[in-house]
């Protein structure tokens, strides 16, 4: 008898532990508070200044997730996490999504049992040199000593590169960006390499900036975004259409100041439905019906959080590129909302 | 006693499994045995349970699959197509360089600073207290870092060693030079030392997934044919000693079989030493020794020697004074007094918590993740497991391997000990 409940209690524990995983919308609202995996310092995409408030690019898209759940874009919790231990972090159920400047690659997807959801920023890995080194090409590197952040897919594209062009290389794996800042600033590697957004980032922080280049090459595609666990599609489709909505609104041009007005006044439809004035279509997937509109609220459109955090005129001072919507012959492109 | 018999055979009654003592420990210990195996069986079910749900499943084949990364300090060819068991082979021969290399120095170290420390030099005694207490007081995680940091940031750039076209026409010297008549740079990525090169080498004997430098190989086996040699010679020397009390005049011929056998094998070879020179961004040719290497085998030698200096000075204080006043009584000088009398009964008690320090230190290796040494922690256990996302298995097989280690050096520690044991006679 004692047997039998002890064994009908391991199986309910296997249950749950199952269930828990298909649930992170219930699960998130039931602890009330989004935990979201950053970066642990990336000036512009994912740091906290001087009171520990978190900023950035990466941020601003859990904030606006936490306002589309809650209503409110402070009820997030940041844990920063390294190139290395952010997919365990995620798979473990520590964060509930990870917004951390992550590459969406084929193994990532499936091996690692992932889900990339959007692409909040297309990128693609550079070098950076001292001006003084002479170098103007990644292909003069020869015999250099690159650093290089564990984890990453830039550690693998770099091999990649330097086998295709035949040169060679002396790596120095570093856990995270400000680790590789310090030995590059020290001297103690003549290049550092990742995502050229992760370069101009760190040479903004740089107390002599204006000493270092970034290397014309882009050696590899970087589409960057949002991942949750694989398996749990509803939890995926909030993350990706609180994203899609930060997009169709810049499309719609609605912002963060005129979005109470436009949805007091709009006769767009589709404004209509993304605002939550009609159609219902928060309720579809488990959000209140103004859940866009609070995230909207809340951060402002893509374009809007782009050029707060990291467009021309930041200290990062990034072009739109790629990153500008189709429309205006860049890459970010939302299935309509409908 | 006539109770015991007296008890009658058939009137065993389950309750006697609690009540009676003859069957109450074995009752206990049965229930606890089960309950530890019900606990294992649902770590295992849960493990099971929860890879399954995330649609992982526990297998090693990816051990096989291309690695794709670069490894820094490779002591065995590789290159970023060899498999992740190859990258793993590559770590684990760092992790035992340093381990070994690591044990060596900190036992020199540590007993020539137990042995000072009971000097009757005031000064000597003091400056080797302080040496035990800073160092065995301070987390290795930050002599690590300190020694690192030393190390990279107080030494020139490569491009300092460079020399001008006007700096040779105005005759200025550059920055930085190389040391020992010019072969060894120091910079402030690590050490260039030469390299030995061979310009009639063996080649490689292929095994499949290993293979085996030959030349190496011939080394080990004349350096250990000449230690054996050099063991007989002692052997016949200490039996004739026994014997007259005179000992005879070896050490010309000791000089000869260590030196001798391993000369005449490198000019066969054909031994020359490739100097490194500054080539582009770094120095090229020679052998590059890490800033990471030096400085996780440095912190990790001087940290565990105050422990073993610790260990020693206990062992030496724990021979009685008899034993120094009777060599002393004996006219054997203080030096020999240590060598031959107390040292060797010290060992005995010394040895046991030596093989602990042993242990640590090797363990302590896999800190080298904080100055990204390259060992089976950052190849299996850090970028093989992140490129893979095979956590468990990683895990598993990195603590695996940390265990056999760490037995082998119980294992073989334990059997020296045995060797040193006072014998009864």
């Amino acid at each position: 008898m004692k047997k039998s409940a002890f064994l009908g209690a391991l199986a309910a524990t296997t249950v749950i532990a199952g269930a828990a995983m298909a649930g992170t919308l219930d699960d998130v609202k039931a602890r009330g508070e989004l935990i979201c995996g950053s970066n642990t310092g990336l000036t512009g995409f994912g740091t906290p200044d001087a009171n520990g408030n978190w900023t950035g690019f990466d941020v601003d898209l859990c904030r606006a997730l936490a306002a589309a759940i809650f209503g409110d874009p402070t009820k997030v919790k940041f844990i920063p996490t390294t190139g290395e231990t952010r997919f365990t972090a995620l798979q473990s159920g520590e964060v509930d999504v990870l917004i951390r400047n992550s590459t969406w690659t084929f193994s990532r997807d499936t091996e690692l049992a992932l889900d990339f959801v959007a692409v909040n920023y297309y990128d693609g890995q550079g070098f950076m040199v001292k001006k003084d080194l002479g170098v103007s090409s990644a292909k003069e590197l020869d015999g250099a000593t690159v650093c290089i952040q564990t984890g990453t897919t830039t550690e693998l594209n770099l091999a990649d590169f330097f086998k295709q062009n035949n040169i060679s290389y002396q790596p120095v794996t570093v856990a995270d960006d400000s680790e590789a800042q310090r030995q590059f600033l020290a001297g103690a590697c003549d290049a550092y390499t990742t995502d050229a957004s992760g370069l101009a980032a760190s040479r903004a922080t740089m107390p002599d900036g204006d000493q270092y280049i970034i290397l014309p090459e882009i050696i590899s595609k970087e589409p960057l975004g949002p991942v949750v666990r694989h398996g749990d599609n509803n939890w995926g489709d909030v993350v990706r259409w609180t994203f899609n909505a930060l997009l169709i609104a810049e499309e719609k041009g609605v912002t963060k100041a005129n979005v109470a007005e436009v949805a007091a006044s709009s006769q767009d439809e589709e404004v209509k439905r993304l605002l939550g004035v009609s159609g219902d279509m928060g309720a579809k997937i488990g959000l209140p019906n103004e859940a866009f509109k609070n995230a909207i609220a809340a951060v402002g459109n893509y374009g809007e959080v782009f050029a707060s955090n990291i467009g021309e005129g930041t200290a990062i001072n990034l072009a739109r590129g790629l990153n500008a919507l189709w429309t205006q012959g860049g890459l970010q492109y939302a299935a309509p909302f409908r | 006693m006539a109770l015991a018999s007296d008890v009658p055979k058939d009137s065993f009654r389950l309750s006697m499994l609690i009540y009676d003592t003859r069957y109450r420990s074995i009752t206990i210990q049965v229930f606890v045995l089960l309950l530890v195996g019900l606990f294992l069986a649902w770590l295992l079910q849960n493990t099971a349970a929860n890879l399954a749900a995330r649609g992982k499943e526990f297998n090693f084949g990816f051990l096989w699959q291309r690695a794709g990364y670069d490894i820094g300090q490779q002591l065995i060819p590789y290159t970023n197509d060899s498999t992740h068991f190859r990258a793993l082979l590559v770590g684990l021969l760092n992790t035992l360089a340093v381990a070994v290399l690591g044990c060596i120095l900190a036992t020199v170290l540590g007993v020539l600073v137990g042995v000072l420390r009971l000097s009757n030099n005031w000064l000597v005694s003091r400056l080797m207290t302080i040496y035990v207490e800073a160092l065995r007081n301070v987390p290795l995680l930050l002599w690590i870092l300190l020694t690192y940091v030393i190390l990279s940031e107080a030494t020139p750039q490569p491009r300092d060693f460079r020399i001008t076209d006007e700096m040779a026409a105005a005759g200025e010297a550059p920055a930085a030079s190389m040391i020992l008549f010019d072969t060894v740079a120091v910079t402030n990525r690590g050490t260039n030392v030469p390299a030995p090169m061979f310009t009639r080498g063996l080649g490689m004997l292929d095994l499949g997934p290993l293979s085996i430098n030959l030349t190496t190989l011939a080394f080990l086996i004349v350096l250990g044919g000449s230690i054996w040699a050099y063991r007989s010679l002692k052997a016949s020397a200490d039996a004739t000693q026994e014997e007259s009390g005179v000992r005879p005049t070896t050490w010309w011929q000791s000089l000869l079989i260590m030196v001798l056998p391993v000369s005449l094998l490198s000019a066969a070879l054909g031994l020359h030493w490739e100097i490194p020179e500054l080539k582009g961004f770094n120095f090229a040719g020679g052998i590059l020794v890490a800033h990471s290497f030096t400085a996780l085998l440095v912190a990790l030698a001087l940290y565990t020697s105050a422990f073993i200096a610790e260990i020693v000075r206990a062992g030496i204080q724990a021979i009685s004074r008899g034993q120094s006043e009777a060599a002393f009584a004996l006219g054997l000088r203080p030096g020999r007094t240590m060598n031959l009398v107390i040292l060797p009964q010290a060992l005995r008690v010394i040895i046991p918590p030596l093989i602990s320090q042993y242990l640590n230190l090797t363990k302590n290796t896999s800190l080298g993740i904080a100055v990204s040494y390259l060992d089976l922690r950052g190849t299996l256990g850090g970028i093989t497991l992140n490129q893979t996302g095979r956590e468990l298995e990683c895990m598993l097989l990195m603590m695996a391997i940390y265990l056999t280690i760490s037995l082998i050096i119980s294992a073989v520690m334990n059997f020296y000990n045995a060797s040193v044991q006072l014998k009864a006679r």
